[in-house]
């Protein structure tokens, strides 16, 4: 099976790997996948107070897909509020990356560490206010 | 000299057709185009004698008595139904009962798979953590309703060379017939049917440097007579046991191909398993955490082409897609439909985390030392590369035990 040249473009040069503190209570971290089944992925966004995530991180370990799918979810998560995140779609990224109908579980992967994420950083907050 | 891309290094898979096969071939595509079958002419006797050469050219290679031995098919798959499917309709009078290991190629397990439906009783023996069947086992397995027991000589995936010798003598002890997919190992380690004690036998011209689509099965003529009921009817070639219109160009490269193996292959397994060596040596120095997957190298008991290794924390798909000039093959599931890793590290007890991130190499005839050093530094590089990506090696490398983990399945 050929990949896409949008795949492999990000397969090659992957955006904004690497590792936010999960410490820090304006980050939300995501784990998702299961190493047996061969995929897994860490996406983590730092928020700014207005609700806006001005960092996005990620780390993948996986197929070309799997890595191209949580490169590109880091890049559309830059700039966007929580609420406009949680608007990203698997299947946005399955049209972006041209992923075909095996691959389509990397792009259900992304978008539940995009959730996961969210929901991480959000829980955060609600118990910090809950204990402030 | 600048080397050229991609580099093949999947000769597991299938290899090229060596010029001088090619060159055998050519012929017999144009003007000697008889049907081997037509005894009325001179086109036809060409082929005939052709396609006689041919058996004899496969027979001395595994050492068979004669080569009326020799039944030429489209390829080992055939080849495998034929010898396991023939064997159990023709002895059904004689018992229902077939071993055979579980990590044999799919053309075995799926023909046996089938036989179990129609009523056979079938054993898939369990191998050691290398991949090898214990002759023990064997024994052990055989009962008076057992009528075949079927190992192949060696493992694509792994690489185990099976004791196919001491299998082939417990069996003419107990009177079972004994048929090896020798397939994989052909031209790399011994094989010799009447040494060995082999009664059918499956090759295939395509993993030898002859063409795709020509394959025979070798079945035993004397102590004992193998008797085995067709599966295709027709015209009754190949002596009743295989109708069809011989494939007269592609068995003259099959010959061909066995002629210059028998010649070769002694020094050819030097010089494959020196590069296999050093392809090892390179990337175990240069990287942490990588296992070997199969027998040791220096055991005796692996293909001297097979290099077959899981990196740990890189998914072997995602690994091979950096290296995409160089054509090998994974254990790991996105590179099947069904998502299942392989049947064969599962069945060598091989984690699946660790069964996602195998590499298969397999090196041949016209890989050069060039080429091996290239794809080890390729392969160093591009794993340290995804490791720096890899969520899971971060994590290890923090001392998180990634089995204490409470993942998600999906």
């Amino acid at each position: 099976m050929a990949y896409s040249d949008k795949v492999i473009e990000h397969a090659e040069n992957p955006r904004n790997v690497g590792t936010l503190d999960k410490e820090d209570p304006s980050v939300g971290t995501g784990l998702v996948g299961a190493p047996a089944c061969g995929d897994v992925m860490r996406l983590q966004i730092k928020v700014t107070d207005g609700g806006v995530i001005e960092d996005a991180k990620f780390k993948t370990f996986g197929c070309g897909s799997a890595i191209a799918s949580s490169s590109l979810a880091t890049e559309w998560l830059k700039g966007r509020t929580l609420d406009e995140a949680e608007t990203i779609k698997n299947t946005d990224i399955v049209a972006e990356l041209n992923l075909p109908p095996v691959k389509i579980h990397c792009s259900v992967l992304a978008e539940d560490a995009i959730k996961s994420a969210i929901d991480d950083y959000r829980k955060k907050q609600a118990s910090r206010r809950a204990q402030g | 000299m600048a080397l050229k891309l991609p580099i093949y290094m999947d000769y597991h898979a299938t290899t090229p057709v060596d010029p001088r096969v090619l060159e055998t071939m050519i012929p017999y595509f144009t003007e000697k185009f008889g049907n081997a079958a037509s005894r009325s002419h001179r086109f036809g006797w060409e082929g005939e004698e052709a396609v006689g050469y041919a058996r004899e050219q496969v027979a001395t290679l595994i050492n068979a008595e004669k080569p009326e031995e020799i039944v030429f098919t489209s390829g080992a798959s055939e080849s495998n139904n034929l010898a396991l499917k023939g064997v159990a309709e023709f002895y059904k009078d004689k018992g229902s009962h077939i071993i055979t290991t579980k990590v044999e190629h799919k053309a075995v397990l799926d023909t046996c798979k089938r036989l179990e439906k129609q009523g056979l009783t079938v054993t898939y023996l369990d191998v050691d953590k290398t991949g090898l069947v214990s002759v023990d086992d064997v024994r052990n397995a055989i009962t008076d309703k057992t009528i075949l027991v079927s190992v192949m000589l060696a493992n694509n995936e792994v690489g185990a060379v099976q004791p196919i010798g001491e299998i082939g003598k417990l069996c003419k002890e107990r009177g079972v017939l004994f048929h090896v997919d020798a397939v994989q190992g052909i031209g790399k380690t011994e094989f010799d049917v009447r040494a060995m004690g082999v009664d059918l036998a499956s090759i295939t011209a395509h993993k030898i440097y002859g063409p795709k689509g020509v394959g025979a099965l070798y079945v035993r003529r004397s102590k004992p007579r193998v008797r085995i009921s067709a599966q295709v009817d027709g015209g009754g070639h190949e002596r009743g046991m295989r109708s069809g219109t011989l494939n007269v160009t592609g068995i003259v490269g099959f010959g061909k191909a066995c002629e210059v193996l028998t010649q070769t292959w002694r020094d050819e397994v030097r010089k494959i398993e020196a590069q296999r060596n050093r392809l090892a040596e390179r990337i175990f120095k240069n990287l942490d955490e990588v296992y070997l997957n199969g027998p040791a190298l220096d055991s005796g008991k692996r293909l001297p082409n097979n290099l077959n290794v899981s990196f740990a924390y890189v998914e072997g798909e995602g690994l091979m897609m950096a290296i995409k000039d160089v054509a090998v093959s994974s254990g790991s599931a996105c590179t099947s439909a069904s998502l299942e890793p392989s049947y064969v590290l599962r069945a060598l007890g091989v984690d699946e985390e660790l069964a996602h991130t195998s590499i298969r190499f397999g090196l041949g005839r016209f890989t050069t030392d060039e080429e091996v050093d290239f794809v080890a530094d390729l392969v160093v590089g591009k794993v340290k590369k995804l490791r720096d990506l890899s969520p899971l090696y971060e994590m290890a490398k923090e001392g998180i035990d990634i089995k204490s983990i409470q993942w998600a399945a999906h």
